[in-house]
């Protein structure tokens, strides 16, 4: 179950969208979220979707590999719904005990859950069509200006790609140590919050020390080849726009106006 | 004036010699939480040895042999504590040759994981020569060709986690090639792979030795992955306990056993049955027990 959350990992294929600059993928999906929090009827909705399914579409990434990142916010989903549908005041359409949902209420999470899964569909297309060391590099070029405040630019870079490598890595870890303490009998399914909680605790420390151990080898492995910061690096991509950039530049500046206009 | 030409010629033969090793001591301290010193542990215990151009070396020790300390000094991950090491002419002790020490002598670890660091195979390859700030075109070439060399260009644009462990190794092994190196150490590379999977690296180093004349140098516990080395280095507490040929070394087969090693199965087998001889390969003992049933 664990290795269905597929956030920051990268499908590979070869179509446009990948072959987009990552500095016009990053740009556009921060422009997608804010066009999300630009209209606030459901109509807005319409034009969001479909241009998040025109992506989709063209990127050749299978549906189901897309909706099982999303059961990795399922239960956000869920809370932050029912959540609304029960704290909003407004006019009561049934009532149990001290719980009503109300009209505003029901709209209100239908809202909320919508945009949320835009939001995390739309962010997930940046990660699944852009390998991390691209989307490092697209983010390192973007924000270098930064380093004339001392902004460490290209280590932060450098250790979120590789965050990203060894998500998969670590969460096969998690999953293996689990099941071996399932196997001497341990018990991560019943009892209240606190009781599964520290039933965790056997597996965080086993999997604390290996992270440790790993950081520890690939950092001699970098060095062992010739890694030396970032002063003098050249790139195997280096990142150049093309005109398929510009264009979706100027697709994606006519989409965040368009929902501006959006009711 | 003879002797005098003899000892020149040692020492031209001396400075060819591409990893120099001259009484190299290296102490690993420990230290408690007021920076007292708790212990040390000699691990290399002044150690001297030559390493030539093209050879295949395999460094054979139990643990805590000091063989890994000994194969970090080569690319001045380490620096002794006591000696020098010099590669390819550059002393590790100078930190401006570090960036040239490690160019030359590229290492491949034990754990396949833990050294690659890109997401995709081909952009993991180019790590090295980006960080010498290679011009692109170079490296998109090299890139090819290292790939191509270790069999894995058809998988460049995959992620190493869908790799077995040896294609794994095989990547780590093509990001040295691209950055074209005089020597590859191999730090027990095996150790975490499948039967298949250690042939395949076991034949890439002696192909990359034979075809492309880079030296080896293998670190293993496998004694059968040792057979095929032009020298052997046994090594005990930090110093060399035996030296040669596999044959030398094997025939040698009770000092091996006290420092804790056994022999490759096939010599083994031999000497039970009573074959004369060291023999190192199934095809060495067909031949020598159809020459003795005869």
């Amino acid at each position: 179950m664990i290795r269905d959350i597929t956030i920051g990992q990268y499908y590979p294929s070869e179509s446009v969208i990948h072959r987009l600059d990552a500095r016009v993928k990053f740009i556009a999906t921060i422009a997608y979220v804010v066009a999300l929090f630009l209209f606030d009827t459901f109509w807005g909705f319409l034009p969001a979707a479909a241009w998040l399914l025109v992506i989709i579409l063209v990127s050749g990434i299978p549906f189901r590999f897309i909706l099982k990142g999303l059961k990795a916010v399922l239960f956000l989903l869920i809370f932050l719904a029912v959540f609304n549908t029960l704290m909003t005041p407004g006019e009561v359409l049934a009532q149990w005990w001290i719980f009503k949902i109300t009209d505003k209420g029901l709209e209100n999470a239908g809202f909320m859950s919508l945009r949320l899964s835009l939001l995390v569909v739309g962010s997930g297309m940046m990660t699944y069509t852009t390998t991390p060391s691209q989307l490092t590099a697209g983010m390192e070029s973007i924000f270098r200006p930064l380093g004339i405040f001392k902004v460490p630019v290209h280590e932060v870079a450098m250790m979120m790609s590789i965050a990203l490598r060894f998500i998969p890595i670590l969460l096969e870890e998690t999953d293996k140590i689990m099941k071996a303490q399932q196997a001497r009998g341990a018990d991560f399914e019943s009892g209240n919050i606190f009781k599964r909680a520290k039933a965790l605790i056997p597996v965080l420390v086993p999997l604390f020390v290996s992270a440790f151990r790993r950081a520890g080898e690939l950092a001699e492995a970098m060095e062992a080849r010739c890694y030396h910061g970032g002063k003098g690096r050249t790139k195997l991509h280096p990142l150049k726009f093309a005109a398929r950039d510009y264009i979706s530049l100027v697709l994606i500046v006519g989409f965040v106006v368009g929902m501006g206009f959006m009711p | 004036m003879l002797p005098c030409i003899g000892q020149e010629e040692a020492r031209i033969e001396r400075d060819k010699a591409l990893v120099r090793f001259e009484n190299v001591t290296f102490e690993y301290i420990r230290r408690d939480e007021e920076g007292n010193v708790d212990s040390i542990t000699t691990a290399l215990d002044d150690l001297s040895l030559h390493i030539k151009k093209g050879e295949f070396v395999a460094i054979l020790g139990s643990n805590g042999s000091g063989k890994s300390t000994f194969a970090r000094h080569i690319n001045a991950l380490l620096r002794p504590t006591e000696g020098k090491v010099l590669v390819a002419g550059y002393d590790t002790k100078s930190d401006k040759d570090t960036l040239e020490i490690r160019q030359r002598a590229g290492m491949v670890f034990q754990n396949p994981d833990n050294q690659i660091i890109a997401e995709t195979v081909e952009e993991d390859v180019a790590f090295g020569p980006e960080n010498m700030g290679m011009p692109v075109d170079e490296m998109q070439k090299r890139v090819e060709d290292s790939l191509r060399r270790v069999g894995l260009y058809k998988k460049r644009l995959e992620s190493p986690n869908r790799l077995s462990g040896g294609q794994k190794q095989k990547v780590a092994i093509a990001g040295i090639l691209a950055m074209r190196p005089e020597c590859i150490i191999f730090d027990e590379p095996t150790a975490m792979l499948d039967p298949a999977g250690r042939r395949m690296i076991v034949e890439t180093a002696h192909e990359l030795n034979k075809k492309d004349g880079i030296t080896i140098i293998l670190i293993t516990h496998n004694m059968e992955e040792t057979v095929g080395a032009d020298r052997i280095i046994v090594m005990e507490k930090g110093r060399i306990a035996l030296e040669g040929t596999p044959r030398q070394v094997f025939s040698k087969g009770d000092s091996l056993r006290e420092l804790g090693m056994e022999l490759p199965a096939m010599t083994e087998l031999a000497q039970r049955v009573g074959l004369d001889g060291c023999i190192l390969t199934r095809e060495e003992f067909v031949e020598a027990y159809k020459k003795a049933i005869r």
